[in-house]
């Protein structure tokens, strides 16, 4: 690269590379992949910084109160893909009363304003209202992607709305949000005229759908590649709606469960053989492993498969599985059992990421034999093995100690032990050696969530090893402020940090306050927080919102408490947008 | 056993105003609030729960590991295991254990001036508190909710000041006032529920009235409640 002014050319010189138009730097850093490399790019310079934010593409607000949506759309006024999320994650186990806030309206609302050109939008754990999606259909002309992860607050009169006013849309995608059902035939306002559609998830509708409209939308969108269906849809119609989608990539099947028929078998098994193309398949099987069979000629193609809310177990489960032979996915409940995941095991050698759900997590006399043993022989035999999550009532030290030494590659290890406060079911000593290992040995982790019976001593080697982890989640663990002290002392990478029922106090966050401000957010909630402390740290850091939560039942008005006062939740997140303003009653910002 | 703190390295004297050695804060491998590592069954008094559902006095969930007999009863702990609640609600539709929903009851709810209808499952509520905390959250986000002096219930728009008044319609048709009949019986005669405009609810009987008027009408149940 040429140095600018110095070798003089016989010709016109190239003006300096530092003097260059924006528009080159512009398609230069069209190339940089990640939010992050642009980041980066952004805070070299003045030019760069102008160069990059007015050609950003894609914007992910990972905490809708970081900034304002005002001044997010002015800063990157040529924005096209658009994600945004709300509440904290811990709001997925009812820990968020309701009304905290998370709206989506303001986001929709500024996006309309300066964002017209918007294609694609994404919410998660927030409230979209009827109204928001009234407005995305009226104020995006090129509007393609809508997707709605874990919301609430709007009904089948939205999606009305979105069906009707959405002439280009190729992905609606409806992934475990509360929907109102106002018994609107939604899917009619698709015009005769729309073929565009890609991807149709209303799995979580609860409620019917017209299935002839079904029918004739699936016939004339050629292009559709995802289809997940609700539990509205019987099983008959199911294959009928397989054979009209060929090309079908993704299938949903929504509640599968009907009488065994051999009729039925045979044109579920018709169906299914014409998609050449299937490579992921989840839905709600219920108690028909009968039909299992139907969709053996899709198995070796499949890389992902969901049967988390399945109830088959047995036989016919074990060996739909071990015919994926190219899973890459697998999500299962533990109703698979060790001698299930045995099998997966010397199967499933491609297996990527692994979640076993917990099929009566609430009842403990309800048994199934799922034990560590399942755990360490995925680990064991799938060396492509790097997400995990898994829930079991047992483990020990040694089983942990084995699986962090086959498998050094994990980049998310999520442990729930059921019951709180598990130690070693063998040696009754607390887990810390087992998780101490993990750590050691998967230099990549990400993310890690721990359970059972945890010593500070298990923190102070999160700390000093997990370089890389961006997340963390903790319940029922430690002794002190002392655990809570080396996680924010060290976790050079960390992001997340979401604690629940620990016996951590104050002291360690006023003494890692800058810390805090390097991280998205913290979540406390049952812990030994008092009032006075998280007003000192407020003060101390004008740049964190330090929210303090309290039992919405109370009626004592958060400003005649004292600073002994016990602080339930404890919610504090890095913005530049100052205290909001739409916090509810029991929610106070310090 | 315990063990005591030491400087680690990890401690740089950045952090201000805190000398682990003065707290004197010592790590020892027991559970929270026990003496011995198998279960116990003493409160920690230094945990607080979230839990709303639970015992008020239960002690910390802990396993019995070493032993053979079946878990004892236990306090559901709020969101543990973390299950998504979503996940939950299916989980109880299929497995179609003792746990599953029990039936519900779901009735419309119309408010004057809004264009559709919303559904609510009462079964799901408590009481009437509960009741119109869900409207005021499914309905308004800017809702609050007054009680007069006689015991009448109204939800105001505080972005616009308008009251509405919570009313249903009950087995026998009549459009009465939400909160004159006890909570289990009105749960079993509503119908569906309207939040009408205080302006137009005027023509609704002051609560004297109304209950003269149910008795009339053969409420007899009633009766216990109100003599």
């Amino acid at each position: 690269m040429g140095r600018g002014g110095s070798r003089a050319a016989p010709a016109a010189a190239a003006p300096p590379w530092h003097a260059l138009p924006d528009e080159v730097w512009e398609h230069a850093f069209s190339f940089l992949p990640s939010a992050s490399d642009r980041g980066a790019v952004a805070g070299s310079c003045h030019s760069w910084l102008r160069a990059e934010r007015r050609s950003r593409r894609r914007l992910i607000v990972a905490n809708c109160y970081a900034a304002a949506p005002r001044d997010a759309v002015e800063r990157f006024p040529a924005v096209r893909a658009a994600e945004v999320k709300g509440k904290p994650h811990f709001a997925d186990f009812g820990l968020v009363p309701p009304a905290w806030g998370a709206a989506a309206e303001p986001w929709v609302a500024a996006a309309a304003d300066g964002w017209p050109l918007l294609e694609e939008l994404s919410f998660k754990r927030m409230v979209v209202t009827d109204e928001c999606l009234e407005m995305i259909a009226a104020s995006f002309r090129n509007f393609q992607v809508l997707r709605l992860v874990s919301c609430e607050g709007f009904s089948t009169a939205g999606l009305a709305a979105i069906a009707a006013g959405c002439r280009n849309l190729r992905e609606l995608d409806l992934q475990e949000n509360e929907i109102e059902d106002c018994s609107i035939h939604w899917l009619s306002l698709f015009p005769e005229s729309f073929t565009s559609l890609v991807t149709l998830n209303f799995s979580c509708l609860e409620g019917d759908v017209n299935i002839t409209v079904l029918e004739r939308l699936v016939t004339r969108c050629r292009n559709l590649k995802t289809l997940k269906l609700n539990n509205a849809i019987p099983l008959d119609k199911l294959a009928s709606l397989v054979r009209k989608a060929p090309q079908i990539v993704e299938l949903g099947t929504g509640r599968f469960s009907a009488d065994y028929h051999p009729d039925l078998f045979a044109k579920l098994e018709a169906a299914c053989a014409g998609c050449k193309s299937l490579r992921r398949l989840s839905g709600a099987w219920d108690a028909v492993p009968e039909y299992l069979p139907a969709f053996y000629c899709v198995c070796e193609g499949l890389t992902s498969l969901n049967l988390s809310y399945a109830t088959v177990r047995g036989p016919e489960l074990i060996k739909f599985i071990s015919r994926c032979k190219n899973l890459q996915l697998l999500w299962v409940m533990d109703l698979i059992e060790d001698h299930g995941l045995a099998v997966v095991a010397s199967s499933c050698n491609k297996l990527q990421e692994l979640r076993v759900f917990p099929s009566a997590p609430f009842d403990a006399a309800e048994q199934v034999s799922l034990t560590e043993r399942g755990l360490v022989d995925v680990s064991a035999s799938c060396p492509m093995l790097e997400s995990v999550l898994y829930f079991c009532r047992r483990m020990t030290n040694e089983a942990l100690i084995t699986i962090a030494k086959n498998r050094p590659n994990f980049t998310c290890f999520r442990l729930c032990i059921i019951e709180p406060h598990t130690p070693d079911y063998i040696t009754h000593q607390p887990l810390d050696a087992g998780f101490s290992a993990i750590v050691e040995s998967c230099k990549g982790l990400r993310r890690l969530s721990v359970s059972g019976l945890l010593t500070d001593r298990v923190f102070k080697s999160i700390g000093a090893h997990a370089n890389r982890l961006e997340m963390l989640s903790i319940a029922f663990a430690g002794n002190s402020d002392l655990g809570l002290h080396y996680i924010l002392s060290g976790c050079k990478s960390l992001k997340k940090l979401e604690i629940r029922d620990c016996p951590f106090g104050d002291k360690p966050l006023l003494a890692n306050a800058a810390k805090l401000e390097t991280m998205r957010s913290l979540w406390m909630s049952s812990c030994s927080l008092t009032l006075g402390p998280c007003q000192q740290l407020a003060r101390k850091m004008p740049r964190l919102n330090v929210e303090v939560m309290n039992d919405p039942r109370r009626a004592c008005p958060l400003d005649s408490l004292t600073d002994e006062s016990p602080v339930e939740t404890l919610y504090v997140y890095r913005t530049i947008a100052g205290p909001r303003s739409d916090t509810p009653a029991y929610v106070q910002i310090v | 056993m315990s063990v005591e703190t030491e400087r680690s390295s990890t401690e740089s004297s950045a952090v201000s105003g805190l000398d682990f050695e003065d707290t004197a804060l010592t790590l020892t491998l027991r559970l929270p609030g026990s003496t011995s590592s198998s279960s116990s069954s003493s409160p920690d008094p230094d945990r607080k729960r979230a839990s709303s559902d639970a015992d008020p006095d239960h002690s910390p969930l802990t396993a019995a590991a070493s032993s053979d007999a079946p878990p004892a009863p236990k306090a559901r702990v709020v969101g543990w295991p973390p299950v998504r609640s979503y996940r939950k609600n299916a989980l109880a539709d299929v497995v179609g254990s003792s746990k599953a929903k029990q039936a519900a009851k779901f009735v419309k709810v119309a408010v004057d001036g809004a264009p559709y209808l919303r559904k609510v499952d009462l079964e799901a509520y408590a009481g009437y508190d509960q009741l119109l905390r869900a409207l005021q959250d499914k309905f308004f986000s800017h809702f609050t909710i007054r009680k007069f002096a006689d015991d009448e219930r109204k939800l105001v728009d505080a972005v616009n000041g308008t009251e509405y008044v919570p009313t249903y319609e009950d087995k026998d048709g009549d459009w009465m006032l939400v909160g004159d009949v006890p909570w289990k019986m009105f749960v079993e005669t509503c119908q569906r529920l309207r939040l009408m405009k205080s302006s137009e609810a005027v023509n609704l009987a002051p609560r004297a009235a109304r209950l003269a008027f149910l008795k009339e009408r053969g409420n007899f149940a009633l009766l216990r409640f109100f003599t």
